[in-house]
């Protein structure tokens, strides 16, 4: 028997490269050894795009793309289909999901210089799988056809129509006909499940081996290529398999913990991931009286309304998205990671994220002048980041990059740490309880939390420099 | 890279014990996706039991109804039917029903509760074909032979007025019985039987 | 750039406070009390039922999610004639209800999940007498809503006392005009039965969801563990 499936492997094995594959990408494809947690990111997205692809043909098995029915077999799957609440919620929170981790996953880019040479292509595949994600979510959003299905897509497609001359035309070749309908719900069901989806393994498929031409950046953001060993291996990698393997393992277990949280505990997420609104059938004839896209396009659809001028509010939302395709020749700075460069970059990234998160706040919020007002703020703050890398890059005083690799304490050396803060932050008074026994209960030490609180920010102060 | 001073036993342990437990998690995942391809509550409500009124049925009249979406058959046989499927059992497979599917509390070979009103699913054993009714005697397509029953146009297989299958055809079996029940002499309950109405 | 982050934190809490004008009043909704979800579904029929449908649920459901018998529920919460498989749907016609109230009914199944259990008890105790509307009544939180005080006879009558906040005039209270059937109590307690149902409906499969969650949860922990433990184990290679 053993005897049997031996030759059947080996005959598989003279016709077709598995264990070269393998070895290439797996057992000696060199992972850098110094990733931190932001590197989990990139395994956790590739898990989430196969958990949309499960849920998602388990999904399409009993719903219906018809204006008409639509609706009702949502709530079907969730009501009659056995386990069907399961899978519409994995494939409902899983959206929101992939979206947290590819933010993750891109800011992480940023901070280690990740679209720096060589690694452009990587960077454009990358970005380019961003853009088909959305595509992705916005059309697999109207599919459920409740009122902010039907809006937030009638909205988003009268945005085409600002475009001067060919606007109007385009948005309705878009939709298929006068308003969001039947035409337009089939014609988004042909692309969510299958034409994007498509597209996106194939991106998938060209950012891996890319990434695997050129090596993965580290959190030094130094080439481990350059220094190797006498057989030719870098001495600062190890082979993914077993080693980063394993530790995806734990990342992709903390990850689940999480996701399965939000799944059976708070799949609605307080509106977030399942609105409200969205439980009321579309209704052509009544617009909801707040509407607002998903939170994942919030920060974009900010800096659309930012903007006074219909044409000029979707070129900058538009601009917002294609100007961080251009990030790997905007950054002049020769050194990639954050941990190295000058603490002007570092300000300005934090600016950064300081403008998306509040834009993206502010996206979910009602326009009142006030608010467009701050919304404005920030859109400038989120383009001067871009717009002027070239030349404040120019002026950064980078600090001495290290030829080999750092050691970072790992989770279980910072506990040691950890444990002193909190000593140092709480007293054990003896303390006589009613009955006459001693006990030590902890309270608060206010001179240690002062002294804890003095260097964090201290420490802060100083990585920005 | 140090690979001195490696337990590669408790390895082989740990290997071992997180592709067992991945398996069962991956085992407890599988089952609610398979299970949702079973029938839905929908589908259950459709299968749901009907009820016939068989009041105004007319001796060697065929009604159908739909129960879970397959036809089902009343057939209210004649004095002269039921004379005929007494005596002419030579050609058929299974004369007493003993290889087919029908509630246990059918046991007269003509497999009705009540003589004159047969009930069967219309569907062929063979490859679930509907049969056509031939009541008549002797057509033309059909040969001198043909006492009256059904005849499944898909492969050729026929079946006499008590749904019992007839020799060297393609189906197997005679015609499935559903389980059904009286609830007046003159209305039926068609997907539910008298045990479940006794429990 | 300061100022801009202390304007901001400080608008925070005010959007919070702007969004809800009406103060709701806070329900006990126990989705583990099969016997108040029950009263709760025998209202809905007596009382709802009659306009709104609700027809993603099947009386097998309640059935079976509230460990009841089939006869019972049939008996005791189903109208007359129905059968055990069906939906919970309105004798009422499209055609007709739009020509009574302006609109149609809407269907009730999913109204949990858009309103939130605060709303629909604010709303169920909210209405007053308002001569001026096509019913003569009106209500706090769903001001001009289409739906006369069908649950008047119980709750009694209410008018609203109206008082001057920042020169426009906003109801200050409800005060009770003429007694109902039912005492204040009592009334409170069939509108959170009626609600408790309503959430029910609304995800009727939550309460397993739940139930589930943990068993998963503490999966995912040992699974988590083992993992870390084998993670660490081969990282020792790693100097």
């Amino acid at each position: 028997m053993k005897n049997r499936v031996n030759k059947c492997c080996d005959w598989t094995l003279e016709r077709f490269p598995l264990s070269k594959l393998w070895n290439e990408h797996m057992a000696e494809y060199y992972a850098p050894k110094n990733f931190n947690f932001w590197y989990f990111f990139g395994s956790l997205a590739l898990l989430m795009l196969v958990n949309q692809f499960i849920t998602g043909i388990l999904l399409t098995m009993n719903y219906k793309p018809d204006a008409k029915l639509a609706f009702d077999s949502v709530e079907y799957i969730m009501r009659d289909v056995n386990w069907g609440w399961l899978v519409r919620y994995m494939h409902s929170t899983g959206a929101s999901a992939f979206f947290i981790l590819i933010y993750l996953h891109m800011f992480r880019g940023m901070m280690y210089g990740s679209y720096k040479k060589p690694r452009e292509l990587i960077w454009i595949f990358g970005m380019l799988l961003f853009v088909c994600l959305m595509a992705e979510a916005f059309m697999g959003y109207l599919l459920p056809w409740g009122q902010m299905s039907y809006w937030g897509a009638q909205v988003i497609i009268s945005l085409f129509s600002a475009i001067p001359v060919i606007g109007d035309e385009l948005s309705l070749w878009i939709r298929g006909d006068y308003v969001i309908s039947d035409a337009t719900l089939n014609r988004f069901f042909a692309f969510h499940v299958i034409a994007v989806p498509l597209a996106l393994i194939i991106l998938v498929f060209l950012h891996i081996v890319a990434l695997h031409e050129v090596g993965s950046n580290n959190p030094d953001g130094i080439e481990i290529k350059e220094s190797k060993d006498p057989w030719g291996k870098p001495v600062d990698g190890i082979p993914f398999h077993p080693y980063y393997t394993v530790k995806d393992i734990v990342g992709v277990a903390v990850f689940l913990f999480f996701f399965c949280t939000v799944i059976f505990y708070m799949p609605e997420m307080g509106g977030y991931f399942l609105e409200n609104a969205n439980f009321i059938p579309a209704d052509p004839l009544m617009t909801p009286e707040h509407i607002e896209p998903s939170w994942y396009f919030t920060p974009f659809y900010a800096i659309l309304r930012a903007v006074p001028d219909k044409f000029a509010g979707v070129i900058a939302m538009g601009g917002s998205i294609v100007v961080l395709f251009l990030l790997p020749w905007l950054d002049r700075c020769p050194v990639k990671s954050i941990r190295y460069r000058g603490g002007i970059y570092k300000k300005a990234l934090a600016l950064f994220v300081v403008s998306f998160l509040v834009l993206g706040y502010l996206g979910t919020q009602p326009a009142t002048p006030t608010f467009t007002m701050i919304a404005r703020v920030f859109t400038v703050i989120y383009f001067a980041f871009f717009l002027l890398m070239p030349i404040y890059t120019r002026w950064e005083k980078p600090k001495a990059v290290p030829k080999r690799v750092t050691h970072e304490p790992d989770a279980e050396e910072k506990y040691a740490a950890l444990v002193e803060a909190f000593e140092e932050m709480t007293t054990h008074e003896p303390l006589k309880t009613s009955w006459g026994a001693t006990a030590f209960p902890v309270s608060p030490n206010k001179e240690g939390i002062k002294h804890v609180l003095t260097r964090l920010l201290e420490k802060l102060k100083r990585s920005f420099e | 890279m140090n690979h001195e001073g490696v337990d590669n036993s408790k390895r082989q342990f740990l290997t071992t014990a997180l592709t067992v437990v991945g398996a069962v998690g991956t085992g407890y995942l599988a089952v609610p996706f398979l299970s949702q391809m079973q029938p839905s509550a929908k589908a259950m409500a459709a299968g749901a039991p009907v009820e016939v009124d068989i009041s105004k049925i007319e001796p060697g009249q065929l009604i159908r109804v739909a129960w879970r979406g397959k036809p089902v058959w009343v057939l209210s046989r004649t004095e002269e039917v039921l004379d005929n499927l007494k005596t002419d059992t030579a050609k058929l497979a299974d004369p007493n029903s003993q290889e087919s599917k029908q509630p246990d509390y059918i046991t007269d070979p003509l497999r009705s509760i009540k003589p004159e009103i047969f009930i069967a699913v219309g569907l062929c054993t063979h490859l679930g074909c509907s049969p056509t009714f031939r009541p008549e005697i002797a057509p033309n397509d059909l040969g001198k032979d043909w006492m009256g029953g059904f005849f499944c146009p898909c492969h050729g297989s026929g079946f006499d007025l008590a749904g019992r299958v007839f020799r060297s055809v393609p189906a197997p079996t005679n015609l499935e019985v559903p389980p059904y029940r009286y609830i007046t002499d003159t209305l039926i309950i068609n997907g539910e039987d008298n045990l479940e109405a006794d429990a | 750039m300061k100022k801009i982050i202390y304007t901001l934190l400080l608008l925070l809490p005010l959007s919070t406070f702007a969004a809800s004008k009406v103060n709701l009043q806070s329900v006990d909704v126990d989705l583990e009390d099969f016997v108040s979800i029950q009263k709760g579904a025998e209202h809905y029929v007596k009382y709802c039922l009659g306009c709104h449908s609700a027809k993603y649920m099947r009386y097998k459901r309640i059935a079976m999610d509230l460990d009841i018998d089939e006869a019972i529920v049939l008996a005791e919460i189903a109208p007359e004639g129905a059968n055990i498989y069906d939906p919970m749907l309105t004798a009422m016609n499209a055609h007709d209800s739009k020509k009574w109230f302006g609109v149609n009914p809407p269907d009730l199944s999913l109204i949990a999940r858009v309103r939130g259990p605060k709303w629909l008890y604010t709303y169920l105790r909210g209405f007053y007498t308002d001569k001026s509307k096509p019913f003569g009544s009106n209500n706090t939180v769903y001001k001009d809503v289409a739906m006369p005080n069908v649950l008047w006879k119980l709750q009694g009558e209410q008018t609203a006392v109206m008082e001057k906040n920042h020169g426009e005039d906003v109801i200050s209270f409800l005060k009770v005009e003429t007694k109902g059937t039912m005492s204040r109590q009592q009334f409170d307690q069939f509108v959170t039965e009626l609600v408790n149902f309503l959430v029910y409906v609304g995800e009727p499969v939550q309460l397993e969801r739940q139930r589930l969650g943990k068993y998963v949860l503490f999966f995912l922990l040992m699974f988590g563990v083992i993992a870390y433990l084998l993670k660490k184990e081969y990282w020792k290679d790693v100097h």
